[in-house]
């Protein structure tokens, strides 16, 4: 046999592979990874909304599976003096934490972005640090500090510590959508008389709101489902929704907690749904 | 979030002056000050000085078995986690980066929910499953597989498995986006010059998307080093990590300056590791 004919041949084979090859063996390739792709996600999501058919069942311990309907475990979820102080105070810390972080973020990432700041580098890595840094050392760190001076279960202390944890976030989502928007039509403003504050109001503002909305709603959720430092920072009367269910976890597993995860859970789908709304009508408005 | 345009585009964007800028960022200066950096140097403080210099403390953790042991089991544990995430997570970022429309949606929207839903409530959600007479077991048993429930709750696998399921979306994002940044013609290319779909995997895709796979590994990584609630919920109380004994040593033990040099050494752990991997972390939920 030539060397040719070998080369043709040893061609003819690779073509005839190489056609399997795209018909055959990834058809079945893809099969078995979409299958296992499916069964990861099947993983993710299950365990996040199993809570829901086990705040509907009738049994007063958890059983699976949940025999009879009942919405009991939510009506006294509702009557419970106990779980109401604890959601409303969650609710009054997070709507505080929302506003000032809010503004706070908003401010400074105009004086980073646009401004001439020194240390601006050192200022940025700091806004960052509280999301890296481990909530376990802030809990014990502000507890230490907040203990002696009474701000321990108390609303001050929880917005201005929830503020810290959440201020990264809406710096991050105004960050971005200044770098996005146009200076010229802001020096357009200033140029017609506007004011830096008209300029910024009636210009900047209205453009980068749904970064600042997105920014708002990342910081309600980051204190209304904060648990750790919740945990530490609570006292015996102020305490949060998210420190009253890790002890009803630890001590009281009734399926009212149930009922209680399902209510964050719709919030929360709720909120960051509304969050991808906006996104996608921004992205929309670009094309 | 630094802003590189040319001098000329500086005077163009009506750059703020100094006092401005710094007027602006005050409020979050004041606010990362006060709530960040003073509790924190105030525990790292107590931890050395108790009141006179000590390293006392510091040298304890490396003395004492016991905790050395846990030392050395939360890295294994972080380690494991991390494993586990990338070899569930990463085919679940390849299929997500080839999907178009409507099911690229509903497989985004299987890995945004649980990352947005609170851990409390996830953790919990473990816990429902594993107990003694939970889901996994109830359904054991229903299939005849084991006569009696099985011990899976309170263990240092129900941990491994929480910490997987709470953390895996941190590691599918990043992947994810460095998987989408590939251009396709790449995967034709080596297709075309006979490269089977397992080899231009191999070849092209895997080594291109090694970014991502970094920053989700490293954020798992961290994240899990200092994580607090799942352990503290599904762990049992042999199964202590770092973050579960500085807990305990504050809530507990009330042992300040203890606590303080645990907290450090994880402090220290997890910012030398974010000053090594600096350039391939990214932050926040909204990736």
């Amino acid at each position: 046999m030539s060397i040719v004919s070998e080369a043709r041949n040893a061609g003819e084979r690779r073509h005839f592979s190489a056609v399997r090859r795209a018909f055959v063996r990834p058809g079945l390739g893809r099969w078995f990874l979409n299958g296992f792709a499916g069964l990861v996600l099947v993983f993710l999501l299950l365990p996040t909304l199993i809570v829901i058919p086990m705040s509907l069942g009738d049994a007063s311990y958890i059983q699976f599976p949940p025999k009879g309907l009942t919405l009991k475990w939510y009506q006294l979820y509702f009557s419970d003096h106990d779980w109401m102080a604890a959601t409303w105070f969650s609710v009054k810390i997070a709507l505080a934490t929302t506003i000032a972080a809010t503004v706070i973020g908003t401010l400074a990432s105009f004086a980073l972005v646009r401004g001439n700041l020194p240390g601006a580098r050192a200022l940025q890595a700091l806004t960052l640090a509280p999301l890296v840094v481990p909530h376990i050392v802030l809990a014990v760190a502000l507890y230490l500090v907040f203990a002696p001076i009474g701000l321990t279960g108390n609303f001050v202390g929880f917005a201005i510590a929830h503020t810290m944890l959440s201020v990264p976030y809406v710096m991050l989502t105004v960050s971005a959508a200044l770098q996005r928007f146009d200076p010229a039509l802001e020096l357009a403003a200033l140029n017609c008389g506007a004011s830096r504050a008209q300029a910024f109001w009636h210009v900047v503002l209205p453009d980068i709101a749904p970064g600042v909305a997105a920014g708002a709603v990342f910081a309600f959720l980051a204190s209304f489902d904060e648990a750790t430092v919740a945990f530490f920072v609570s006292g015996i009367e102020g305490k949060t929704i998210t420190r009253k269910l890790f002890e009803d976890i630890d001590y009281n597993l009734t399926p009212v907690i149930a009922a209680v995860s399902t209510v964050m859970v719709v919030v929360s789908l709720v909120l960051m749904g509304g969050v991808e709304w906006l996104r996608s009508r921004g992205s929309n408005r670009k094309l | 979030m630094a802003d590189t345009t040319a001098a000329g585009d500086r005077s163009l964007a009506g750059q703020l002056s100094r006092r401005a800028s710094l007027a602006l960022a005050l409020p979050l200066v004041l606010l990362l000050g006060l709530a960040f950096l003073v509790p924190v140097a105030k525990l790292l403080a107590g931890s050395v000085f108790a009141p006179h210099p000590t390293a006392e403390h510091w040298w304890r953790i490396v003395q004492e078995p016991i905790f050395l042991r846990i030392l050395m089991r939360t890295v294994q544990t972080a380690a494991i986690v991390t494993v586990l995430a990338f070899l569930l997570g990463y085919p679940v970022a390849l299929v997500m980066s080839r999907q178009g429309g409507r099911s690229a949606v509903l497989v985004a929207a299987c890995v945004l929910i649980p990352l947005w839903t609170s851990v409390l409530v996830r953790s919990y959600a473990w816990i429902v499953l594993l107990q003694r007479t939970g889901v996994v077991n109830s359904m054991l048993l229903k299939w005849g597989l084991i006569d009696q429930p099985l011990r899976l709750i309170y263990t240092e696998g129900a941990v491994i498995v929480a910490m997987t399921h709470v953390l895996l979306p941190y590691m599918i994002l990043p992947i994810f986006s460095s998987l989408r940044s590939i251009p396709p013609e790449l995967d034709r290319a080596a297709r075309n010059l006979g490269a089977g779909a397992w080899t231009s995997f191999i070849a092209v895709t895997l080594p291109l998307s090694l970014p991502g796979v970094y920053a989700g590994a490293i954020m798992v990584f961290i994240l899990s080093l200092g994580f607090y609630v799942t352990p503290a919920l599904v762990g049992g109380p042999q199964n202590l990590t770092l973050a579960t004994l500085i807990g305990q040593q504050t809530t507990d033990l009330l042992n300040w300056p203890f606590s303080g040099a645990l907290a450090g050494l994880l402090l220290v752990v997890t910012l030398g590791l974010v000053a090594v991997f600096r350039r391939v972390l990214s932050f926040g939920k909204s990736m």
